[in-house]
């Protein structure tokens, strides 16, 4: 339809659907974060009462769709679509989440990138008239990652101090056509940038610059000024990727420094907690969103809020072969009401 | 986006926003834990010596001994604390060989035990052994040579 | 007085390994195969035997040890079999640990899981 793209990646959304309900559950490290008070469930351990961390990732995903689309007032049988990816090889949190919820399944793979990467799709499917309600989920679990991208547990390594801490959290949230907000205005579409760094411990400077292609992108093709957002919060740069997109941004002639967070820098307290430059993981962006940013919204602390999650898409076998690792981010634009600017 | 940074224009440009790892407090950790670690199989060594063992004998038992404490402080979860500190001080020595056997071992026992343990045993001690064995066929074929 | 020795050699090896590891970017993986593999070489140049003799378990115990308790292996078998010592000889001399290391690992893998990490 014309006039709903804007530029080379940014859509507008022409009935923007509705954030109707949101549910995060996360790890026992997470709940002793800055966060804490945010999040709906914290786990006491990170099993989940299941017998591998494979299965626990897969459980947590499973209860928050379910949980959101409870207090969404609907059933499972009338959410439409199921969008969720995560970490894992095959996506199979996902999958084996949705063998247990029988709902239409997309699975995805975005890396960290994923939480907006489903509600872009998602509203995309909304508001092109193909669904009432879709459910958009994703997790990642810090045991499961690490035995898949990196170090068994109980290995003597040390981690150099740009490394982050991959999230055990899970987040969803169901949006619907019908609703009274926040809606989803607006969403931007990532290209994939590799700036050649090779260390997979630098994930933050290696994604950064795919955050500020993005964010440059959204800014550029709505027409808004940073300061039209109560918080542009990318997903899981981390305090080193924090600092970089600030500066990149500058280059770029935009100043979003007050404007400006990552949830990756807010979910853990760096001192205190041992985790170095910050969290990291689908799970990062999914509960930060899900439980923060959604209070925050419905208290009246936030208005307009750019999600961008970013991630890296490497695997093991592209760091052995010697490949530098790219990166994506995708942008979405949650409002509460509509009708005020570009 | 406007900026265009080659991948060389770009290490150059982060490197001073990257935090450095701490070279004198990981040089000293790796010290002082590598060194008392040598000296827990230094009085191993001693022992057997005393009790008569000749020289292979207490180079096997003294192998042996710390493979068995690096194995036994892993399966308890302690290794990979003290690997945190440490870093080299406890990877360097034999004990080090040990936990990179045993930590994967413990990993993958939900894979089962033939493909699970069985099999990810050596994903990190391998090299070490491929590398390791090599090389010392290699020179002892050198020094057959050498001696004709 | 050994254990000063010991401590001193072990240190300073371990040393090594933690420069490797901070200044490039050479995995611990990668830095234990150069530690064994130059173990094997100065030993078979007759250099490693220096160390040992000075610093005793503190040369032994670091896994350039295991390199020249290898190598040692290897000349000794070459000496006592011919060329077929050169095949067996290194790893007769490493058997015990090679040996403890699967057999212990095993172990430790069947009575103990994994612990998450705070």
């Amino acid at each position: 339809m014309p006039g709903k793209r804007l530029g080379k990646q940014t859509l507008r959304l022409s009935s923007p659907p509705s954030m109707i309900s949101n549910a995060s559950i996360v790890g026992p490290k997470e709940g002793e974060g800055p966060l804490a008070i945010y999040f709906d469930q914290v786990l006491k351990d990170d099993y989940f009462g299941e017998e591998s961390w494979e299965k626990a990732e897969s459980k947590m995903l499973k209860e928050v769709v379910k949980n959101a689309i409870k207090s969404s007032g609907r059933s499972n049988t009338n959410i439409n679509f199921m969008f969720a990816g995560d970490l894992l090889n095959q996506i199979v949190s996902s999958s084996f989440a949705a063998r247990e919820l029988q709902i239409p399944f997309v699975g995805l793979y975005g890396a960290c990138s994923t939480m907006a990467e489903s509600i872009c799709m998602g509203s995309i499917m909304l508001d092109g008239g193909f669904a009432d309600a879709v459910v958009c989920a994703t997790s990642s679990h810090f045991s499961s990652a690490e035995r898949q991208y990196r170090f068994p547990l109980e290995q003597g390594v040390q981690r150099p101090p740009v490394a982050q801490w991959t999230v055990t959290g899970a987040g969803a949230a169901v949006l619907a056509e019908a609703g009274n907000g926040p809606y989803i205005t607006h969403v931007t579409i990532g290209k994939v940038l590799d700036f050649g760094v090779k260390d997979a411990n630098n994930m933050g400077a290696a994604m950064a610059p795919a955050a500020v292609d993005t964010i440059t992108a959204h800014l550029n093709e709505t027409g808004r000024s940073p300061l039209y957002y109560d918080l542009i919060i990318t997903g899981d740069l981390g305090n080193i990727g924090k600092a970089i997109t600030l500066d990149m941004m500058q280059k770029e002639g935009f100043e979003i420094d007050k404007v400006y967070n990552d949830c990756g820098s807010m979910i853990f307290d760096g001192a205190k907690q041992d985790t170095y430059a910050g969290g990291s993981g689908c799970g990062c962006s999914a509960v930060v969103l899900n439980g923060y940013i959604a209070k925050e919204i419905k208290k009246g602390n936030l208005n307009r809020v750019l999600l961008v999650a970013t991630g890296a898409l490497l695997s093991p076998i592209t760091t052995w072969q010697g490949e530098s690792i790219p990166s994506i981010a995708h942008a979405v634009a949650i409002e509460k009401t509509i009708g005020e600017g570009a | 986006m406007n900026t265009k940074m080659s991948s060389k224009q770009y290490e150059e440009y982060i490197k001073d926003k990257l935090p450095k790892p701490k070279y004198l407090k990981n040089c000293i950790a790796a010290f002082i834990v590598g060194g008392f670690i040598c000296d827990v199989a230094q009085f191993i060594s001693n022992i057997t010596k005393s009790y008569g063992f000749n020289k292979e004998a207490v180079s096997a038992i003294t192998a042996i001994s710390m493979v068995f404490l690096g194995a036994f402080l892993t399966g308890i979860g302690i290794y990979d604390r003290i690997g945190r500190f440490a870093g080299a001080g406890s990877i360097v020595p034999i004990t080090g060989f040990a936990n990179s056997i045993v930590s994967p071992a413990m990993e993958f026992k939900r894979e089962g035990f033939i493909f699970g343990v069985g099999a990810k045993m050596f994903v990190l001690a391998g090299p070490v052994l491929v590398y390791g064995i090599s090389a010392s066929i290699i020179i002892g074929i050198i020094h057959y040579l050498l001696g004709k | 007085m050994n254990y000063l020795k010991a401590f001193i050699t072990g240190g300073a090896l371990c040393v090594i390994g933690q420069l490797l590891m901070d200044h490039t970017k050479l995995t611990p993986s990668r830095v234990l195969v150069i530690f064994v593999t130059a173990g094997v070489i100065l030993q078979g140049l007759g250099i490693y035997q220096i160390l040992v003799d000075f610093g005793g378990a503190g040369a032994t115990t670091p896994l350039t040890g295991f390199g020249y308790s290898l190598a040692e292996g290897a000349m000794k078998g070459v000496k006592e079999a011919g060329i077929l010592g050169a095949f067996t000889g290194g790893l007769k001399a490493a058997a015990g640990g090679i040996a403890g290391a699967i057999f212990f690992g095993y172990i430790m893998a069947l009575l103990f899981n994994p612990k998450s990490k705070k």
